[in-house]
């Protein structure tokens, strides 16, 4: 257990959780008082000891999922059990789950059959016969073999292609309205999609649960707790990406500049302590007899800069122009005023979008659809962006203006037109440029953001959420 | 340390009493929390019974509620213990000629003049408390340290009168809605529990538990609906205090089968920005 357990806690680490010596001792005093084969509150006494923050906790799901639940509540964690046990024990409960009891019996079954189960099981909402059908699924589906060096997704993939899930939606309202029970109004059958939507959600978790446990069996869990290794939302790359990674930082996103805000604010208010108001003391000292004892200060409000965004959303940097503007947005009490520019080749203003509703998504997506960025082949031409720009609006910044210019500065071997970011600077309060490429590329092939950063007053890399709220909250 | 639960089954059957629904988590942490005598940060959205959870537990387990509800520009005097300086000038005042200054320091630093706020008035209780540290992510981080102090020790120094120290371990709740990052130390200190929207089952429950005479029938809809509706991509979604609030508006209205028109017409009650309503309203007449 205890070799588990150390294990455990190595993996969280690795996996980016912060986890003290003392949390680890915390820990373990925890799980004394639960008993073991109560999984459930197992994995809490964990949790609670050892995750202190709540979007790091998918990713303690998944190495607790590796490590205690994927063997089934059947199987009892014991005090003085070691890593090796663990295993053995793993692979004896897949031999006897292939072939006989459980999923065995479906052995015979064609695949239509299959289907058909599987169709009313979800229809029933019978979870321990999705689970069987799981199981089944991935052995008769996913090909998997010991040894092979292939990621979970390459299997869950195969298995999903042979479901067709996608289809199962039809299919099960069309075997409704042949048992002659449609649903009678819209709302009605919308409620039961999503009902079904989210059965086949947890009947696809259970075949990932499947994939993954007997990935573990066959290579240990430390071997797959690092191919399950995800960043954490707030170290996802941008450039990167993918379209789940995507939606974490979305959900991320909110929360983060709620907290910016508030955090802003606070700053506005307490920043400095002004000089004595003087009038404001001698006011409260009359409570005392005259005895000035509560001194009161002036707070000075520093004024709030003036803010213009312009940004490349071509390609590659498109999510990072996205979540910048967002992020810009969703603050922007903190600034006296927004602009915002966006371009490829050449360069439209976007300001009206995000004024026209208080809904950034869709602004964003308006953004994405309606904005007049390209000029002639939609490969990014900053210097010809810079110059449009400056001729439409170089007259509108001035000494309060702040300048953000976002982007990759690949020109595609574009003249720069690098005078234009000079001109800026002399006008400006501030020019800064902000890279979500690492800062190892930059300056190399096309990209000639060093040209264009002696001209500002520093250049961000900006890879990650991280990284972007610390540039923000520097700025507000 | 503590033994007010045998089992995490019991604080869940015993919440369920008092009529608050808790799931694993909220039963295994509150379960822990007494055994381990540590403080609990519950951490989530508005509106989700982390402040409840706390007036539940003192409930359940026969305690007083002590609470300290946190706002920015909270400090010691608030928190902990203040001198009433207004009666200590008037002692002063009062006595000019006859005492001595020693003599008079002694007694203006007496329990008559102190005045005593809800951290002290937890560790000071010989009879048993809760304390609930509401909202804890408003204040400044020294007065986060102040709790912190408070929390490792359960001893709170005052100079003019000395150390007291608790005479039991009280149960500690502290609720966040996360508009700050509240420090490692405090954080390493505490249980961490993240309470997020029930799931339909649990959040139905909770409306045929808090509303009065409502059908199954109707919870089912409505914890059906508002499951759909946060899944959609809104500003705010609806907390279960606006699923509440919304059950109870359908009672009043006398309706038992909710259809797409009611459903647009109160959801209002549900969700608070404009953009989200059409946003919802939309998606509830169309069938995807
Ligand atoms: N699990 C639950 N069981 C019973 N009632 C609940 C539960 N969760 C929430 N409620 C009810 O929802 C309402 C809101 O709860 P509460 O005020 O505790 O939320 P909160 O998380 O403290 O919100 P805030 O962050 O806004 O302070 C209360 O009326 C509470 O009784
Ligand atoms: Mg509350």
């Amino acid at each position: 257990m205890l070799d588990l357990m150390s294990g455990f806690v190595a993996e969280l680490r690795n996996a980016g959780l912060p986890v003290s010596l003392t949390e680890n001792l915390d820990a373990m005093e925890a799980i004394k008082q639960i008993p073991l084969e109560d999984r459930e509150a197992f994995k809490w006494a964990l949790g609670a000891t050892l995750v202190k923050n709540g979007a790091h906790w998918r990713a303690f799901e998944t190495v607790f999922e590796v490590y205690f639940s994927l063997r089934g509540p059947e199987y009892a964690l014991k005090d003085d059990e070691d890593a090796g046990d663990f295993w053995r024990e793993m692979q004896e409960q897949l031999r006897q789950g292939e072939g006989k009891g459980g999923a065995g019996a479906m052995d015979s079954l064609t695949q239509e059959e299959l289907m058909n189960l599987l169709m009313r099981a979800l229809m029933d909402g019978d979870q321990a016969m999705m689970r069987a059908l799981a199981k089944q699924a991935v052995q008769r589906f996913a090909g998997m073999e010991p040894g092979r060096p292939v990621g979970g997704t390459y299997y869950l993939y195969r298995t999903l292609r042979n479901l067709d899930l996608d289809n199962m939606m039809g299919k099960i309202e069309q075997a409704k309205s042949d048992d002659g029970q449609p649903p009678i109004t819209d709302l009605e059958r919308r409620l039961e999609n999503d009902e079904m939507q989210h059965r086949i959600e947890q009947f696809k978790q259970e075949i990932e649960a499947e994939i993954r446990r007997r990935l573990v069996a066959d290579r240990g869990a430390e071997a797959m707790a690092k191919t399950l290794r995800k960043p954490l939302p707030e170290d996802v790359e941008f450039m990167h990406a993918s379209r789940d990674e995507m939606q974490s930082l979305k959900k991320a996103l909110y929360p983060l500049t709620r907290k910016l805000a508030a955090r802003l604010a606070r700053k506005r208010r307490h920043g400095r302590k002004g000089p004595l108001d003087f009038r404001n003391t001698v006011r409260h000292s009359l409570n005392y007899g005259g005895v000035p004892a509560e001194p009161k200060f002036k707070y000075p409000r520093p004024a709030k800069p003036e803010l213009m965004v312009v940004a490349d959303i071509s390609g590659s940097v498109a999510a990072f122009a996205r979540f910048t503007l967002m992020l810009v947005y969703a603050i922007q009490g903190q600034f006296s005023k927004v602009r915002s520019f966006v371009f490829i080749d050449g360069l439209d203003e976007v300001t009206e979008y995000f004024k026209a509703t208080e809904d950034i998504t869709e602004a964003i997506h308006r953004v994405n659809t309606e904005a007049d960025v390209v000029w002639v082949d939609g490969h990014s031409d900053y210097g010809h962006a810079f110059e449009v720009f400056w001729e439409r609006y170089g007259k509108d910044v001035g000494p309060k203006t702040t300048v953000l210019l976002l982007g990759d500065a690949r020109n595609n071997y574009h003249a720069a037109q690098s005078w234009v970011v000079r001109e800026m600077k002399h006008r400006a309060r501030h020019v800064y440029w902000l890279n979500p490429e690492p800062r190892s590329y930059w300056n190399t092939g096309d990209s000639i953001v060093g040209e264009y950063g002696s001209h500002t007053d520093g250049v961000y890399e900006c890879r990650n959420l991280r990284q972007l709220e610390a540039f923000v909250e520097k700025l507000a | 340390m503590g033994n007010r639960f045998d089992s995490v089954q019991a604080v869940r059957d015993g919440l369920k009493k008092v009529n608050y629904l808790a799931d694993d988590g909220i039963a295994s942490v509150a379960f822990l929390a007494d055994r381990l005598g540590k403080p609990v940060l519950v951490e989530g959205p508005a509106g989700t019974g982390k402040t409840q959870l706390a007036k539940s537990i003192a409930d359940l387990t026969g305690a007083r509620l002590i609470r300290l509800q946190c706002y920015e520009g909270l400090d010691e005097s608030k928190a902990l213990y203040e001198w009433n300086y207004k009666k200590q000038l008037l002692r002063i005042q009062a006595d000019k000629k006859s005492d001595t200054w020693s003599e008079v320091h002694d007694d203006i630093f007496s329990e008559e003049f102190l005045l005593t706020r809800p951290l002290l008035e937890a560790i000071r209780a010989d009879d048993p408390v809760v304390l609930l540290i509401d909202e804890v992510d408003r204040v400044e981080v020294e007065t986060e340290a102040l709790l912190l102090e408070i929390l490792s020790e359960y001893q709170v120094s005052i100079p003019e009168l000395g150390t007291i120290t608790a005479r039991q371990i009280p149960l500690v709740f502290l609720t966040s809605n996360n508009t700050r990052e509240l420090s490692e130390a405090l954080k390493r200190r505490c249980l961490y529990l993240h309470v997020d929207y029930p799931d339909m089952d649990r959040e139905k429950e909770i409306v045929l538990t808090k509303v009065d005479g409502i059908t199954e029938h109707l919870a089912d809809q409505i914890a059906r609906i508002v499951r759909s509706i946060r899944q959609l991509d809104l500003k705010k979604a609806p907390s279960v205090s606006e699923t509440l609030d919304w059950a109870r508006t359908l009672m009043l209205l006398g309706i038992e089968h909710i259809d797409a028109e009611q459903a647009k017409e109160t959801l209002h009650i549900l969700l608070k920005y404009q953009t989200d309503i059409a946003k919802a309203a939309k998606e509830l007449s169309s069938d995807k």
